[in-house]
C-alpha cells in the first residue's frame, strides 16, 4: 500500500494505492484522482513549466510549458533542452517553442505573447 | 484636467481587478477604468509561470500568464478603460475621487461613482519576522526572487535555504532545482505546513528536498553575501530549543513567511480595517464600511486560490454597477463573529435583504483539525446551521454559504465556530 | 600631492573634507567601501542631541552643542531632512529625579537652551502613550536628522567644492616623508602633506600607522528596531531612559521618514549582526518607555557599532606630526561632527596647512522629493518632466526622476543600497521587494553598470548569480 498526495488540484486528497491489487485507489474524491494515484505508481509524470530566453521583446523571458505531462524522470532533460535557446520575439501564446521534447511526443509551448 | 466620471474605477489590474472590471461591465456600468501600476496588465499571475490555476473557475490547469491573458483577452472590444504604470497615491472615500500619477499623464484626479479596492498584497520580510543575524545580501522574498528569476531571467542563487511552507515559497524550490540551484531544506516554523499539501508533493518530494517543521533560522552569517544559516527546532510556544541547531551552508535564503492585504491607500481614505484579515471591512457584496468603495481579492483577504478571487471580485465589480446606478443595498445587518477555531470571516456583515440566496462566506482557521468536523452557525445560543468537513487547515481558505432562510431566522450576529466529534 | 587626506568618509570625515573644501585647500577622502556613509554613519540612533549628557568642560560637551547648531544651518543650506522635534528623558522613579537635576545643571553649564524639567502632568499631555513618569527632562533643541543623507550631502559638497573621493580605497600603511604622508591604499599610493584620520571603528588601526597606540578601540554594537510607519506617531518626541553606565539607554523616537526606531542596546561586539537576546532587551527596556509600543510592525532590525575608546571624551590631536586623529566619536559623535570639523581645520592650520577661504564655494543643494510636494506642484512637476510621473518604490513613494537623480549624484551609487540612501527607495515596508527590480534597472541604465555586478551594498553583497538559460541547469 502506498501513500500519496493528489497533486491534480488543490484540494490534496490523500491518496492510498494499493499496488498488490491492480493499483487500486482509495481517498481519491474524483476519478481523477483515481487516475493520478495509478499512474503515479505505474507511469508518474509532471507538466514542466520554465522560460526561454526571447531577444528583440519587451522581456527577456517568455514563460513556456510542457502542453501534456511528461515523464517524471525527463524533467531535467526537458530544463536542459530549453538551455541556451533564444527565441525572437514576437512569440505568441500557444506558439510551439519546441516541437516533441526530448522525444516525448509532447511541445514546448509559450504561455503568453511577448 | 478630465471632468468625467466614470461609472466605476478600479484600483489595481491583477486578476481582482480584472475580473471586477469585467463584471462591471457585464452587469451595466457603461464606464469603467482600471488603473495598474505595471506597466502591464496581469498582476502577480505574470511572474507565477506554473501551472495549477484555473482548476475551479475554467475547469482546466493553466499558468499564471495563461490565467490572466485569458481575463485580458476578455477586456477586448468591451470599452473598459486602462492607465499602465499610473500609482494611485490616494483616495477620497467621500468623493470616490482617486489621486494618481503616470508618465505619460502626469499627476491627475480621476472620480468615479463606484470605487473598487483590488491592489493585491504584498509579501512578509525578514524585519516582520525579526530573523536574527547579519544583513547581508542574499535573503530575498520568494516573490522577489521569483520575479528575478521568472521575468527578468536571473538566478540569485546557487545553494538555498527556503524560510517558510508558503505556497510561493514551495513553487520557488522546485523553479530553482530546475534552474540549476540546490534547495538544501525549507523550514517552516508551524508543525504544519503554510502551503497546499500538493505543493509539498511535487515541489518538495518530487526532489527529494527535506521538510523541517517546527524549526526557524536562529542566525544568518556572513560578512557580505549569506554565507551559512543555523535552523534549529522551536518549542509550543515557537521559541527556539538549545541544541537542536543545524548548520546549513548556503548562499541563499528565501521568505515565503506570510502575505498581508497592502492597505496603505484603504487606511489612507479612513476605510474601516479588520484588524484579522488587515483587509477592509466588508458587506456581503464587498461594499466597505464607505459607501460605494468595494474591495476583493487578496487586498482584503488572502486567498489560497486565484480562482477565488475571481469569484469573489465578480461579485464585487457587479456591486460596484449597480452602486453607480443608484441603487442602494438597504436593511439590517448582521455582524459575523469569530467562534472556536475561526480565524476570520469575509464578508464581516451581511443586510439580509441584499441577498437573494444567500450568502458566500470565507474564513480560514486557526489550526489543523482532522476527523468528523462541523462548521456551526449560532445565533441567540441557537445553532442555526453546521457544515460537514473532515479537513481543516489554516493553510486552505473554507467557505460556507449560508441560505437566506437561515439568514431570516437569525438575530443581530452569527457566529462560526469549528466543532470536532460527531454532534 | 594634496594639501589634506581624509581617512574614512562617515560623518566625521565628511563634515572635515566639506569643511577644508571651503577653503583654497585640496582635498582627497580615501573610503574603504564602495559608497559614503557606510559605517556607524548609516546604523545610529539618527539624533541631534541637544547636549546635556556630556560633563561641561569637556570637547564633547562643546562639539555637542556647537555641532547642533551647526548641523541645523548645514542641514537646511545642504537640503538635509532634519526635525527639531525635542527630546524627554524619563524619570520612572523618584530616584532617578536627582539624575535630570543633574543633566539639566550639565546641560545649562554646556549652554544648552530652552531645557527645563516637566511634571508628571505634562509629560503625560505631550506624550500619551507613555509609561507613568514622576517628571522628564524637556530638551525643545534636541533633533532627529537622516544621518546618512547628511554625510552624502556633507561629502558631496565637499565634491562640489573640488574634493576627490576615492571609494573602495581602505588605506593600508602611511609613511612619513618630507613633505607629509605617503599613504597606502587599495587603488595606490596617495601623498598629502596633512592627514586627518577619521576612520570611525578603525581609527585606531589608522592611528597605528603612523603612531604607537596611545588608545584602545572598544567597539560596542547596539541594535535597532525600525517600525513601520503606522507605528510612527506613537511618540513625537525622542524618548529616552536616565542614562546608564551602559550609555544613553533605549531610545523610542520618530525618524525623519515617519517611521519609528527602537534602540539600541549596548554590548562589547565588532559586529553588526543581530542578536535574538539583544532584540529581546530592546525590546523589554523600551516598553518601559512605551507600553504599547507595537513592535510586530517591525520592518527592520539593523545593529551599528559605536567607536568607543578606553577614553572617555573624543580623542583630537595629533597622533604624530601633521597627522591628526579624530577618534572615538562615539555617541555623540554626529551631532559633533561639524565643530570637529572646524576645529580640524583651525588646529591644520595652526600647523601650518594655508587654508584662505574660497571666494564663492558652492553652499547649498536642492533636491526634489515627490511625496512631500503639494498636488498643484506634483501636477506641474510631472507635466514637465514625466520622469517624476512614474512611481518605482510605492511603499515610499519615490519616482523614476529621483532615482534618476540619485544615479546622476557627484558621488554617484554603485549598489541598491546606495540608491536608497541618496532616493529613499527601498526604505518601506516592503524593504526594496518590489522596487529592488526595478531600480537595479534605472542604475544600471544610468551609471552604464552590468546589473550582475551590481551589489545589494558594499562590495561582495552581490545580488544575483548570473543568467537562466545560459547553461546554469547541470544536474547533478
Amino acid at each position: 500500500m502506498r501513500e500519496l498526495v493528489c497533486i491534480v488540484c488543490p484540494k490534496g486528497c490523500r491518496l492510498r494505492v494499493d499496488e498488490e491489487n491492480d493499483f487500486a485507489v482509495t481517498g481519491n474524491s474524483c476519478p481523477r484522482g483515481a487516475q493520478y494515484g495509478r499512474e503515479e505508481c505505474t507511469n508518474p509524470t509532471r507538466v514542466v513549466t520554465s522560460t526561454v530566453a526571447v531577444s528583440g521583446g519587451v522581456h527577456p523571458r517568455c514563460p513556456v510549458k510542457t502542453n501534456a505531462p511528461i515523464p517524471k524522470s525527463k524533467m531535467f532533460d526537458v530544463m536542459a533542452a530549453l538551455d541556451g535557446l533564444v527565441i525572437p520575439a514576437p512569440v505568441a501564446l500557444g506558439q510551439v517553442i519546441v516541437p516533441d521534447v526530448c522525444g516525448t511526443g509532447v511541445d514546448i509551448v509559450a504561455t503568453r505573447s511577448v | 484636467m478630465s471632468e468625467k466620471v466614470y461609472d466605476v474605477v478600479v484600483v489595481g489590474g491583477g486578476p481582482a481587478g480584472l475580473a471586477a472590471a469585467l463584471s462591471a461591465k457585464e452587469n451595466g456600468a457603461e464606464s469603467v477604468l482600471i488603473l495598474e501600476r505595471d506597466h502591464e496588465l496581469g498582476g502577480i499571475l505574470n511572474q507565477c509561470i506554473h501551472s495549477g490555476f484555473g482548476l475551479q473557475w475554467f475547469k482546466e490547469e493553466l499558468t499564471g500568464p495563461e490565467y490572466a491573458g485569458r481575463f485580458i483577452a476578455q477586456l477586448e472590444g468591451t470599452g473598459i478603460e486602462t492607465a499602465l504604470d499610473t500609482m494611485v497615491l490616494s483616495l477620497d472615500a467621500q468623493t470616490h475621487t482617486v489621486h494618481a500619477v503616470s508618465r505619460t499623464e502626469g499627476f491627475r484626479s480621476i472620480r468615479g461613482r463606484a470605487i473598487v479596492l483590488a491592489m493585491g498584497c504584498r509579501e512578509r520580510t525578514r524585519g516582520a519576522i525579526g530573523t536574527p543575524g547579519m544583513r547581508c545580501s542574499g535573503v530575498f522574498t520568494a516573490g522577489t526572487a521569483q520575479r528575478y528569476v521568472n521575468m527578468e531571467g536571473y538566478m540569485v542563487g546557487r545553494r538555498v535555504l527556503i524560510l517558510g511552507s508558503g505556497d510561493i515559497g514551495l513553487i520557488m524550490a522546485r523553479r530553482m532545482t530546475l534552474e540549476g540551484a540546490k534547495v538544501l531544506a525549507c523550514v517552516e516554523v508551524m508543525p504544519y505546513s503554510g502551503g497546499l499539501a500538493r505543493n509539498i508533493a511535487q515541489c518538495l518530494d518530487d526532489f527529494g528536498i527535506p521538510l523541517y517543521l517546527s524549526h526557524t533560522i536562529v542566525d544568518i552569517q556572513g560578512d557580505r553575501r549569506v554565507e551559512r544559516a543555523v535552523v534549529a527546532q522551536v518549542d509550543e510556544h515557537r521559541r527556539p530549543i538549545p541544541g537542536t541547531e543545524i548548520t546549513f551552508d548556503c548562499d541563499t535564503i528565501l521568505l515565503s513567511v506570510g502575505l498581508i492585504p497592502e492597505n496603505e491607500l484603504t487606511r489612507g481614505a479612513g476605510v474601516e480595517i479588520d484588524a484579522r484579515t488587515n483587509g477592509a471591512v466588508v458587506r456581503e457584496n464587498m461594499e466597505t464600511e464607505s459607501e460605494g468603495v468595494f474591495a476583493c481579492g487578496n487586498v482584503l483577504h488572502v486567498h489560497d486560490l486565484v480562482d477565488y478571487v475571481t469569484a469573489e471580485s465578480r461579485r464585487a465589480g457587479a456591486a460596484a454597477a449597480a452602486y453607480a446606478r443608484g441603487e442602494r443595498a438597504e436593511g439590517g445587518e448582521i455582524t459575523l463573529k469569530n467562534g472556536a477555531g475561526i480565524g476570520y470571516t469575509v464578508p464581516q456583515r451581511v443586510r439580509v435583504q441584499n441577498c437573494e440566496k444567500g450568502v458566500d462566506v470565507f474564513f480560514r482557521v486557526r489550526a489543523v483539525y482532522d476527523g468528523d468536523l462541523r462548521i456551526a452557525a449560532y445565533s441567540g445560543g441557537e445553532r442555526i446551521a453546521a457544515f460537514r468537513r473532515t479537513h481543516l487547515a489554516p493553510g486552505e481558505m473554507e467557505r460556507v454559504t449560508l441560505p437566506r432562510a437561515i439568514l431570516e431566522k437569525a438575530g443581530e450576529e452569527i457566529t462560526l465556530c469549528v466543532e470536532e466529534g460527531a454532534t | 600631492m594634496f594639501d589634506v587626506a581624509v581617512i574614512g568618509c562617515g560623518i566625521t570625515g565628511a563634515a572635515v573634507a566639506c569643511a577644508l573644501a571651503r577653503r583654497e585647500v585640496s582635498v582627497v577622502v580615501l573610503e574603504a567601501e564602495n559608497d559614503v556613509a557606510m559605517g556607524t554613519t548609516k546604523a545610529n540612533s539618527a539624533i541631534l542631541h541637544a547636549g546635556y549628557d556630556p560633563e561641561p568642560g569637556t570637547r564633547m560637551a562643546k562639539w555637542n552643542v556647537r555641532g547642533a547648531a551647526l548641523a541645523k544651518e548645514l542641514c537646511e543650506a545642504l537640503d538635509v531632512p532634519r526635525k527639531q522635534i525635542g527630546s524627554l528623558v524619563l524619570a520612572f522613579t523618584d530616584e532617578e529625579v536627582p539624575h535630570l537635576e543633574k543633566l539639566l545643571a550639565n546641560g545649562i553649564a554646556n549652554g544648552v537652551e530652552g531645557l527645563r524639567i516637566l511634571t508628571a502632568q505634562e509629560v503625560a499631555e505631550m506624550e500619551p502613550h507613555l509609561a507613568p513618569v514622576k517628571a522628564a527632562l524637556y530638551a525643545p533643541s534636541a533633533a532627529i536628522v537622516n544621518p546618512w543623507e547628511y554625510a552624502i550631502a556633507l561629502a558631496e559638497n565637499a565634491v562640489e567644492n573640488g574634493a576627490q573621493v576615492r571609494l573602495s580605497s581602505a588605506v593600508t600603511g602611511a609613511e612619513r616623508t618630507e613633505q607629509g604622508w605617503l599613504l597606502h591604499t587599495k587603488t595606490g599610493d596617495v601623498e598629502a602633506r596633512f592627514v586627518v584620520n577619521a576612520a570611525g571603528v578603525r581609527a585606531g588601526e589608522v592611528h597605528e600607522m603612523a603612531a604607537p597606540r596611545s588608545f584602545e578601540t572598544h567597539p560596542c554594537r547596539g541594535e535597532y528596531y525600525l517600525l513601520d510607519k503606522c507605528e510612527g506617531t506613537r511618540v513625537s518626541h525622542v524618548i529616552f531612559q536616565c542614562p546608564n553606565k551602559l550609555g544613553k539607554g533605549v531610545l523610542v523616537s520618530p525618524t525623519v521618514h515617519g517611521n519609528l526606531i527602537v534602540g539600541p542596546n549596548a554590548d562589547d561586539a565588532n559586529s553588526v549582526a543581530n542578536t535574538a537576546s539583544g532584540l529581546a532587551f530592546v525590546a523589554e527596556t523600551a516598553r518601559k518607555s512605551v507600553p504599547d509600543v507595537d513592535l510586530r510592525q517591525n520592518i527592520r532590525n539593523f545593529a551599528g557599532v559605536r567607536a568607543n575608546t578606553d577614553q572617555s571624551d573624543f580623542i583630537f590631536g595629533f597622533a604624530a606630526p601633521g597627522f591628526l586623529d579624530l577618534a572615538g566619536m562615539k555617541s555623540p559623535g554626529l551631532t559633533a561632527a561639524p565643530a570637529a570639523a572646524e576645529d580640524a581645520v583651525r588646529v591644520l592650520e595652526e600647523a601650518g596647512l594655508d587654508a584662505p577661504a574660497k571666494a564663492d564655494p558652492v553652499t547649498t543643494r536642492r533636491k526634489i522629493r515627490f511625496r512631500e510636494l503639494s498636488d498643484e506642484e506634483r501636477a506641474k512637476l510631472t507635466a514637465e518632466r514625466p520622469e517624476y510621473g512614474r512611481v518605482i518604490c510605492r511603499c515610499e513613494t519615490i519616482t523614476e526622476g529621483e532615482i534618476i537623480d540619485a544615479c546622476r549624484e557627484v558621488i554617484p551609487p554603485c549598489s541598491i543600497d546606495g540608491v536608497k540612501r541618496r532616493a529613499g527607495s527601498g526604505m518601506g515596508r516592503c524593504q526594496g521587494g518590489f522596487c529592488g527590480p526595478r531600480v537595479m534597472e534605472i542604475l544600471s541604465r544610468e551609471c552604464g553598470l552590468d546589473p550582475l555586478a551590481i551589489p545589494q551594498d558594499g562590495t561582495g553583497s552581490y545580488i544575483l548569480t548570473g543568467h537562466t538559460k545560459e547553461g546554469g541547469t547541470r544536474h547533478e
